[in-house]
């Protein structure tokens, strides 16, 4: 076991399984079994069975994670060859932002503070819908675990990855832009990866979502969470 | 490859400078990236010194979460204990999320940009 505990090799191991956890799901068409979701529980599992401790593989981990930054810069991309259409649907943008931000930070305060979660797990929780570095803020400067934040953020963003346009359908939300700005809202980086699955559209269209509810969720989750008395 | 990894860390970089400076809770990388699309926006980047790294990032993107997603592990004590105002809340809120945004986007949409 000494030798699973090497850097370089759990990094291939983390490359191995979520190639072949892709593979899968090519070959199955299971939108359940996401690649990102499978390669997740299978490393849980084989951490525990093996004792490898979280922070061994934090290790090899963050040369991976490091990419996150860069490639929420590389969104700027999607971003500007969609600038003159956003413009022009500026309003709409921002006021459905807005209403889908609120009602979010509402929602999962609410709801988790009436089914008795302690106070910690209600902050970590209210900042969910937004890409890992903004959450991670937000929740450590209003006292959450920012840790467990990142935990539930990656949950948040594959069930808007895995559901999410099939919740929009049922709800007769058909419009492109509409479908792609709402997973980019509700499920961040995750979400607005499986949106450019779809097409270049939804992927602007979402990474405009995770800029917006990103900002928004940081100017006002710390003013919702007052009003509501956590 | 260089010229497109300069221009990528080079907006983050300015992203972190912003944060340093002015001491905001936004993070780098968010304003790295409205830094990018104005930089091409405004013809000082070209399209195609960026367009290959980008796109080999934004594809990636969903296997750079695996390593966040593995601290799962740290906290299943506690969302053991309090597993179902976890699982409900998050659920629950995420698809209100999800239908708020795009009901309200659908319905005030601009009509003639389809």
């Amino acid at each position: 076991m000494e030798l699973l505990q090497n850097h370089i090799i759990l990094l291939a191991l983390t490359f191995g399984i979520f190639y072949a956890a892709r593979q899968l799901q090519k070959w199955t068409g299971w939108i359940v079994l996401n690649p990102i979701l499978v390669t997740i529980i299978l490393l849980i599992a084989l951490l525990k069975l093996t004792g490898i401790s979280y922070e061994t593989y934090q290790h090899a981990g963050s040369y991976i994670e490091f990419w996150l930054k860069p490639a929420i810069v590389a969104l700027g991309v999607p971003l500007y060859q969609h600038l003159g259409q956003i413009r022009r649907q500026f309003l709409p943008i921002f006021l459905s932002q807005l209403a889908g931000c609120l009602v979010g930070l509402v929602s999962v305060v609410l709801i988790a503070k009436v089914m008795g979660a302690s106070r910690e797990t209600i902050i970590s929780l209210a900042p969910k819908s937004v890409t890992t570095p903004i959450a991670m803020e937000v929740c450590q400067a209003m006292g959450g675990i920012p840790s467990l934040t990142a935990a539930i953020v990656v949950t948040v963003g594959l069930f808007g990855a895995v559901f999410g346009f099939k919740v929009l359908e049922v709800w007769h939300i058909r419009n492109p832009y509409s479908q792609g700005l709402s997973i980019g809202t509700a499920s961040h980086a995750v979400g607005t990866s499986r949106a450019m699955e779809k097409g270049e559209t939804y992927g602007a269209y979402a990474s405009l979502g995770l800029i917006l509810n990103g900002l928004l969720t940081a100017l006002l989750a710390p003013i919702v969470l007052k009003i509501i008395g956590i | 490859m260089i010229r497109q990894c300069f221009i990528i860390f080079g907006c983050l970089a300015l992203g972190e400078l912003v944060v340093w400076l002015t001491g905001i809770t936004i993070p780098s990388s968010i304003i790295g990236m409205l830094l990018l699309a104005a930089l091409l926006q405004m013809k000082v980047i070209k399209l195609e010194w960026v367009k290959g790294m980008s796109d080999f990032l934004i594809s990636n993107m969903g296997f750079f979460f695996v390593p966040p997603g593995v601290a799962l592990m740290l906290y299943l004590d506690l969302i053991k204990a309090e597993f179902l105002p976890i699982a409900v809340a998050t659920v629950v809120s995420t698809v209100l999320v999800l239908i708020v945004t795009g009901w309200t986007h659908q319905k005030i949409k601009v009509k003639d940009d389809k």
